[in-house]
C-alpha cells in the first residue's frame, strides 16, 4: 500500500478526501529509482476542473509512455486543505507517489484561463518553491508553464523558469535529453535552461528583459545571450493522426465536470471569428482521420468504463466526417448503453435527426450562439450566422419536440450601439414567436417554450483582431447588462425569456492579464500576497483587494483595457509567433470596422500566414 | 440470472464514499466486459444494489453487491474479470448465484459485525474487556439519536447482539445493520467511552467491517444471523 502524504485525521476534516489520494484507474505507477526525469503536471484548479482537462490526459499519456520518465498529477488544494497544510507545513505533493513536488525535477503548469493566476502562485507556495524564478536555487524543480495563455506569457513570467509556447506533443523529449545530459555533465540550472532557450519552441522570460517607452508602452527587448532566438515560433503537431493520444486516460473516483470518454476530432477552426482567440492560436486546422477516431471510442470506452463520450473540437460541424463518425458511434453506443454528448454542433436538420437519436429531446435543451443581436454587428465580429439561418434551424427544433433553448450572446464588442443591445431583446423574442407560430395549442407539451438569454462581456485576447480594441469599463459592462435586460423585459414574449448575465469585475481583471506587460506580475504576487486564490470562483473572488493592489502597486487598470491602441503599437505579445501575421491580424481589424465579413478556410484562404506549417487546410482541396 | 457479489474495500479506498463506489463498480463491471442488465427507458442504467452504505473512513471485508446479468461463463470467470480491472484497495472475495426469489441485497440486510483497532499511538484503555463487559452488563444504553428530521432517544442495547474484545485488544461487535434499526460502531465506542469515563478521539481507532449478515429466522423467533454470500 502507498502511503499517503496526509493523515486520516486530516483526510477525514477535508472535503472530498478523494481529491487527495490518487490510486484511480490508469493512473501510472512507477519505481522512481528506475526512472531518470521525475515531472510533476499541473492545473492550477480544484482537481474535479483539472481531471476534466483533455491537454494534460494527452500529456501524461506520453510522458508515461517513456520509460525514463514517471509524470504525475497535481491540483490546487481546495481552501479546506490549503489552510491545513499552511498550518502543518505540508508540502504539496503528487498523487501518484505522495511525495513532494520540490523533490521532482519538472513541475509543468497549464494556464487554460487568467484568472487561475493566484493559483500558480498558491501551487509554488504550497510546493515550497520560491515564487519568484530568480530565486530558484539548484535542486528546484524547473517551472514550466503552457497553454493558452502563455500566448501572452508577461504578466507571469517572472513566476516561470520557462514556456513551452504551443501544441506540448513535439519538444518534451528533446527538453528532457538536454535535462538528463547537462545533468550528467554536472552543468548548473542556468547551464540548462540555456540550453533549454534554443530549443524550439521554448522561452526562458528571465533571459530577456522588457523595454518601455514613456508612456508605458512595449519599447522593445534586450537579450542576456546573443545565441537565444528574438521571437519563439509556436510548436504544432501537423500529423494528428498520428500523435499521441491517450487511450486509458485516468478515471476518477468523484464525479467531475468531463465524467466521459473524449474523443478530439480536430484541431483548430475554420470560422476566424474575430474575437476569438483559439480561433487564431491552433491554425491552421488539422482533421483526425475517421477509421483512427472509430478505433479510439471503441478503445476508450473499453478502458475507462465510461458511459458517456464527448466530441471534442472548436466546431464539430466542420468536421468533415461527422456524419460517418456519428453513424458509427450511434450504433456502436446503443449496443453498450453508451450515451453521446455533441456539443458545438451547428443547429441544423442533420444535426436534430443525430441529436433525436442520441439525447431525450424533452429534457435537453439547444444551444445557438449568435454571439452579437444584430446582422450588423455579426459581420463586425465575422460570426456568420444570420437570423435567418437561427429562426430556421429553431423552428426545425421546436417541431422536432424541443421547447428549450440557450441563446449566448456578448456584450462590448467594438462598434457596438444601443441598436445592437436591443437586438438580443428582439432575436430572443423572435425565436419565441416562432416556437408559438410552428407547434400548434395542442402539441405545446407543457404549453411553453423556454429561452434562456446569456450574456458575457467581452474581453479583448492578443492574436485576434480585437487585439487592438478598447474594452469598456465596469460601468459601461453594467449599464450594458441593464439595457439587455430593459430591452427583454419590453417584448411581448417576455415571459418565455429568461436573462442571465455575468458579473463585470471579474472581466476587467481578465482583460488587464489577458493584454498584460510583465508589470503586472507584481500585482498579482501582491494579490496573492494578501490571501488571493481561487479567483475563478466567485465565491472567493475579492475585487476590493485586487484594486487595492493595483493601486498600491501603482498600476493603472485603463492602460490595459479602455486605452485606445493605435495600429503599430508594439504589444507586449508580439515577440511570439502563432503562425498567423499581424498584418493579417490588422487587417482583419480594419475589415471588422468596414462591416465586412471574411470567407472562413474551407471556401476562400484569406492569407493569415498559417500555411507555412506546411499541413492541414492550407493544403487541402477546397 | 442474480449474482451477489463479495469485496474488500479498504487502505486509501476507505476515502471514498458510498455513491462514488456504485460508480466505480458501474464503470468496472463495463471495463471488465461483464453482460450486464440495463433497466427499460430512455435512459437504462445497469440492474445494481448495494447492500449496506459504509461510511467515510470505514474499511471492509464483508462488502456486497448485487448484480442481474443476461448471461455468464462461470462465477469464477466474472471474479477474475472483476479483479482484473480493480485498484489497490478493492478486491473481489467471492460472487455467487442467487436463487430467483432472493431479496435483494440492501432488503436482506440485519445485521453487521465490526472490528474496532486501536491506530498505532493511540491511547490505550485499561482493562478494556473488564469494562466492555460491564458496559454490555446495563441494563439498557441510552442514545439519543439525531437526523436531519427528528431526535428520538433510543436504547443501543436492544441493536448490539454480541460485544467483546480480541486477543489483539480490538473490540469486536455484532449490531443491527438493517435500514430499519441501523447502529453505527463508532456511536457504540462513543458510548463506551462516556460509560468508563474517558475522551478518545473517534480517529485514533480504525473501524472494520468484517461481515453483513441476513436473518434466517423465522418471524417471533431468536435471530439467526447467516453472511449474504451464504444465501442460496
Amino acid at each position: 500500500m502507498r502511503k499517503l502524504a496526509l493523515n486520516d485525521d486530516i483526510l477525514m476534516q477535508v472535503e472530498k478526501p478523494a481529491r487527495y489520494i490518487g490510486n484511480e484507474v490508469n493512473s501510472v505507477i512507477k519505481d522512481k529509482t528506475q526512472v531518470a526525469v521525475r515531472f510533476a503536471m499541473c492545473f492550477p484548479d480544484v482537481y474535479e476542473i483539472g481531471m476534466s482537462h483533455l491537454g494534460i490526459q494527452i500529456i501524461y499519456s506520453m510522458l508515461n509512455e517513456w520509460e525514463d520518465v514517471w509524470c504525475e498529477r497535481v491540483y490546487s488544494p481546495w481552501v479546506d486543505l490549503d489552510k491545513i497544510m499552511r498550518e502543518k507545513h505540508i508540502p504539496l505533493f503528487g498523487l501518484e507517489s505522495q511525495e513532494p513536488v520540490k523533490d521532482m525535477d519538472f513541475l509543468g503548469i497549464t494556464i487554460q484561463y487568467e484568472m487561475c493566476y493566484t493559483n500558480i502562485l498558491q501551487v509554488l507556495d504550497l510546493a515550497q518553491i520560491p515564487l519568484l524564478a530568480a530565486e530558484r536555487g539548484e535542486g528546484m524543480p524547473i517551472v514550466i508553464g503552457g497553454g493558452p495563455c502563455t500566448y501572452n506569457p508577461e504578466p507571469i513570467a517572472d513566476f516561470f523558469d520557462l514556456f513551452y509556447i504551443g501544441e506540448g506533443e513535439t519538444q518534451y523529449r528533446k527538453l528532457f535529453d538536454w535535462y538528463i545530459e547537462n545533468r550528467a555533465k554536472g552543468g548548473t540550472r542556468e547551464d540548462f535552461l540555456r540550453g533549454a532557450a534554443k530549443i524550439p519552441g521554448i522561452y526562458v522570460p528571465q533571459f530577456y528583459e522588457e523595454l518601455y517607452n514613456e508612456d508605458g508602452t512595449v519599447k522593445g527587448r534586450r537579450k542576456q545571450y546573443d545565441d537565444i532566438p528574438d521571437t519563439i515560433l509556436k510548436e504544432i503537431v501537423m500529423d494528428v493522426t498520428d500523435a499521441h493520444y491517450p487511450l486509458k486516460p485516468v478515471v476518477p473516483f468523484i464525479k467531475v465536470t468531463q465524467d466521459r470518454v473524449v474523443l478530439e476530432i480536430q484541431r483548430g477552426c475554420i470560422r476566424g471569428c474575430r474575437f476569438c482567440q483559439a480561433g487564431q492560436l491552433y491554425r491552421p486546422v488539422r482533421e483526425r482521420n475517421v477509421d483512427k477516431l472509430k478505433s479510439y471510442a471503441v478503445q476508450m470506452l473499453k478502458n475507462t468504463g465510461h458511459e458517456e463520450i464527448s466530441l471534442s473540437s472548436l466546431s464539430s460541424s466542420d468536421y468533415s466526417h461527422l456524419d460517418e463518425l456519428l453513424d458509427f458511434l450511434i450504433e456502436d453506443c446503443s449496443q453498450k448503453h453508451t450515451n453521446i454528448s455533441l456539443p458545438s454542433l451547428r443547429i441544423d436538420a442533420f444535426s436534430l435527426d443525430v441529436m433525436s437519436k442520441v439525447q431525450d429531446v424533452k429534457k435537453s435543451s439547444l444551444t445557438f450562439a449568435p454571439e452579437a443581436g444584430s446582422q450588423r454587428l455579426r459581420d463586425v465580429i465575422n460570426k456568420g450566422l444570420t437570423e435567418e439561418v437561427i429562426l430556421k434551424g429553431a423552428a426545425l427544433a421546436f417541431e422536432g419536440g424541443w421547447t428549450r433553448v440557450k441563446l449566448y450572446f456578448m456584450l462590448g464588442l467594438p462598434t457596438e450601439t444601443e441598436e445592437d443591445i436591443k437586438g438580443i431583446g428582439d432575436l430572443s423574442n423572435k425565436i419565441a414567436a416562432t416556437f408559438f407560430d410552428t407547434v400548434p395549442k395542442d402539441k405545446r407539451v407543457n404549453g411553453k417554450v423556454q429561452i434562456v438569454t446569456s450574456t458575457s462581456f467581452f474581453i479583448p485576447k492578443p492574436f485576434t483582431p480585437f487585439q487592438w480594441a478598447t474594452m469598456c469599463t465596469k460601468e459601461e459592462f453594467l449599464e450594458k447588462a441593464y439595457q439587455t435586460k430593459q430591452g427583454i423585459m419590453e417584448q411581448l414574449n417576455q415571459k418565455s425569456i429568461k436573462y442571465n448575465w455575468h458579473e463585470a469585475d471579474v472581466s476587467v481583471l481578465e482583460g488587464v492579464f489577458a493584454r498584460g506587460d510583465r508589470k503586472i506580475s507584481q500585482v498579482i504576487l501582491e494579490a496573492y500576497k494578501r490571501g488571493c486564490i481561487f479567483d475563478a470562483w466567485s465565491e472567493y473572488f475579492h475585487n476590493d483587494v485586487w484594486m487595492q493592489c493595483f493601486e498600491d502597486c501603482g498600476v493603472d487598470i485603463g492602460f490595459y483595457t479602455t486605452r485606445e491602441r493605435p495600429d503599430d503599437e508594439r504589444f507586449p505579445w508580439d515577440f511570439i509567433d502563432c503562425g498567423v501575421t499581424k498584418e493579417f491580424l490588422l487587417r482583419e481589424w480594419k475589415k471588422a470596422q468596414d462591416e465586412t465579413v471574411s470567407s472562413n478556410c474551407k471556401v476562400q484562404c484569406q492569407g493569415c500566414g498559417a500555411n507555412r506549417f506546411g499541413g492541414g487546410i492550407c493544403y487541402e482541396n477546397r | 440470472m442474480k449474482i451477489r457479489i463479495k469485496f474488500a474495500k479498504y487502505g486509501t479506498m476507505k476515502f471514498i464514499g458510498h455513491l462514488d463506489m456504485m460508480r466505480f463498480f458501474q464503470k468496472a463491471i463495463r471495463r471488465a466486459g461483464i453482460d450486464i442488465k440495463y433497466s427499460e427507458g430512455f435512459s437504462p442504467h445497469q440492474i445494481m444494489s448495494f447492500a449496506a452504505p459504509l461510511g467515510v473512513g470505514i474499511e471492509s471485508c464483508g462488502e456486497y453487491m448485487d448484480i442481474e446479468v443476461l448471461s455468464m461463463t462461470s462465477t469464477q470467470d466474472i471474479k477474475d474479470a472483476l479483479n482484473r480491472v480493480m485498484v489497490d484497495g478493492v478486491e473481489v472475495l467471492s460472487v455467487t448465484v442467487l436463487p430467483e426469489q432472493a431479496k435483494n441485497a440492501m432488503a436482506s440486510v440485519a445485521a453487521a459485525s465490526y472490528r474496532l483497532q486501536m491506530k498505532e499511538g493511540a491511547f490505550p484503555i485499561d482493562h478494556l474487556e473488564d469494562k466492555v463487559k460491564a458496559f454490555y452488563g446495563e441494563e439498557s444504553i441510552p442514545y439519543t439519536k439525531e437526523t436531519k428530521k427528528s431526535v428520538v432517544e433510543v436504547d443501543l442495547k436492544q441493536g448490539i447482539y454480541e460485544i467483546g474484545v480480541d486477543s489483539d485488544g480490538a473490540i469486536m461487535m455484532l449490531v443491527n445493520a438493517s435500514s430499519s434499526g441501523n447502529i453505527k460502531p463508532t456511536v457504540v465506542f462513543e458510548k463506551l467511552c462516556q460509560f468508563v469515563n474517558l475522551e478518545i478521539p473517534q480517529l485514533s481507532y480504525q473501524v472494520t467491517r468484517l461481515e453483513t449478515y441476513t436473518d434466517i429466522a423465522k418471524a417471533g423467533e431468536e435471530h439467526v444471523f447467516i453472511p449474504l454470500a451464504d444465501v442460496g
